[in-house]
């Protein structure tokens, strides 16, 4: 009987899921999102069970048990800079979903497809082929598992543009004879294929923008297993999370200057990974101002206003709660501390935020590029740590540079700014710094923990 | 269940919308947050799955299904549980 009323309850469902992002706007309601948002899906995964074609449970709740036990062991354990891993691999696994209950739909109604639902099992199957092999390649990316170098295939724009024109004849053919089942699983597996030969010409550097579209596409293969099941919940829900990782994608390719094209076939966003150089020797009065860490603190301890310029290496380096020792001893002093974020800092949309969260760094004192780059020109310190191209003035003034236009942070504005480097090596694009050479910026260099532990013990013994 | 045709595709492009207007408002502060968020919600084809594996019998159909279940389920209860994770880290003070 509940059968007749659970669109009620999936409505129900729907309007809470938009709520739970919503609430997403603010941290200090973002948690009771989530748990509304979880509410929902509990609410309509409990209505689902009561459904009258669930008749066999056995099955059903060995594949709930096993999915939610590997789900919690994987969310309690991932660690905060593996977060782009974890979300590649559940967002894959959503995508694999789709996949499963369209072939499932096959095998039970082939031939009995009218030709709205023939179309849309297709973009299910592409879709969420694509989400789930492309996913799985920008973990092994992201994991280390995999180079993260771009792999450039010879003749792989025709490559892909055959399998797509074959998935469009394919499916034709099954518009046509919806009996050919086969069809269906050849066009899964160019699906997947597909899925591989996008994902490994992109660089290390631009899986964050990768990883945000492979979400979008996990929403809309969501939706298209909704015209499927014909089920409205998952269409408005794929459609939000579609919609969503699209708006993603856009702010991590607005924030490194790219068109999406570019990042997803130009094969660029190669990191840079050769062996740490000491700086070369340079002429007197030629190369950059270098500070020891003494020096560097002796410039702290004057100053009243600091900003903190965090990039991936300070993740990288662990020393995210060093930072944070040395800013609470700063705020001690009285002296005003923000960090300044980037939004490409990180290697997902907003990781930086996290993984400062994470070292108990105070939210507000978190600050985006656009709130807070008026301020450099009003600050007496800045201090840089594993942040590279997003400092680069060269983005506003050169136009011959290669990163000419993209957005930066205004750092050369402070009355001090403090590199924290390991050596005078360019970042990932093999790109100068005219920044390193300017009268108001002196290089500390060295391992980045071992820097700011140094400002640590300098700080606190006064 | 009736098929939806047209009106699907209505909801599809009317939830884009909502989706562009309920996003962009998120400060990128917790645009992590907000893309495992989305994506556990995007496991809501468990509900599918979970039809599809509870027809009765072990044909083919059900199998799929049940395999369905299993990865719909990690994707929703991993991906709510590490967005929690985060969302308790971001303090005030």
């Amino acid at each position: 009987m509940i059968s007749q009323y659970i669109d009620i309850f999936y409505m129900t469902a729907a309007g809470l899921f938009i709520f739970g992002l919503k609430y997403l706007n603010h941290p200090e309601t973002a948690r009771k999102g989530n748990l509304l948002s979880m509410g929902a899906m509990l609410m309509a995964i409990i209505v689902t069970l009561l459904h009258h074609e669930v008749v066999s449970f056995g099955m059903v709740f060995v594949g709930l048990v096993v999915g939610a036990g590997a789900g919690l062991f994987w969310a309690r354990v991932v660690k905060m800079t593996d977060m782009p891993q974890m979300v590649a691999v559940f967002n894959g696994f959503g995508g694999l979903a789709s996949v499963l209950v369209g072939l499932s739909e096959i095998a039970r109604l082939t031939p009995n497809f009218d030709h709205f639902t023939t179309i849309v099992l297709v973009l299910t199957l592409l879709i969420g082929g694509v989400t789930f092999s492309g996913s799985m390649i920008a973990f092994a990316k992201l994991q280390g598992l995999m180079g993260g170098s771009p792999i450039l295939l010879p003749a792989r724009h025709v490559v892909n543009a055959g399998l797509g024109v074959l998935v469009v004849v394919l499916g034709a053919a099954l518009v046509a004879s919806p009996g050919a089942w086969i069809f269906h699983v050849i066009i899964t597996f160019i699906a997947l294929a597909l899925g591989v030969l996008l994902t490994i010409p992109i660089g290390g550097a631009d899986m964050p923008v990768v990883i945000s579209l492979l979400n979008s596409y996990s929403g809309l293969a969501v939706a298209m297993t909704g015209l499927v099941l014909s089920t409205p919940v998952l269409v408005t829900v794929g459609s939000l999370v579609g919609a969503a990782g699209l708006i993603l994608t856009k702010i991590m390719c607005d924030g490194m200057n790219r068109s999406l094209v570019n990042v997803l076939f130009g094969g660029f966003g190669q990191e840079s990974t050769g062996p740490a150089v000491p700086p070369e020797p340079m002429a007197e009065g030629e190369g950059p101002n270098v500070f020891t860490v003494d020096q560097a603190v002796e410039a702290m301890k004057n100053a009243k206003s600091v900003i903190v310029v965090p990039g991936y290496g300070l993740a990288a380096a662990q020393a995210q709660h060093a930072v944070r020792e040395m800013a609470d001893l700063l705020q001690k002093r009285g002296t005003d501390v923000k960090y300044a974020i980037h939004p490409v800092a990180g290697r997902m949309p907003g990781h930086m935020n996290v993984l400062l969260a994470e070292a108990n760094v105070p939210y507000p004192q978190l600050f985006d590029m656009d709130d807070i780059n008026d301020d450099f020109a009003s600050t007496d310190v800045t201090i840089v740590i594993g942040a590279n191209d997003v400092v680069n003035p060269g983005a506003k003034t050169n136009p011959q540079s290669p990163i000419y236009g993209m957005p930066v942070l205004n750092v050369e504005d402070s009355k001090q700014v403090l590199v924290l480097k390991r050596s005078m090596n360019p970042g990932f694009a093999g790109i100068d710094n005219e920044l390193f050479l300017m009268e108001n910026c002196a290089m500390v260099f060295g391992d980045a923990k071992a820097t700011v532990n140094g400002f640590v013990q300098g700080l606190s013994s006064n | 269940m009736e098929p939806i045709y047209w009106t699907g595709l209505y909801v599809f492009l009317l939830a884009c919308f909502v989706g562009f207007d309920t996003i962009s408002k998120v400060p990128p502060i917790l645009h992590t947050p907000l893309m495992s968020a989305a994506n556990a919600i995007s496991g809501v084809t468990i509900l599918g799955a979970i039809i599809a594996g509870g027809r009765a019998g072990y044909t083919l159909a059900t199998v799929l299904g049940f395999f369905a279940v299993v990865f719909a389920t990690i994707n929703v209860v991993g991906g709510y549980a590490v967005t929690d994770r985060m969302l308790q880290m971001f303090k005030k003070e």
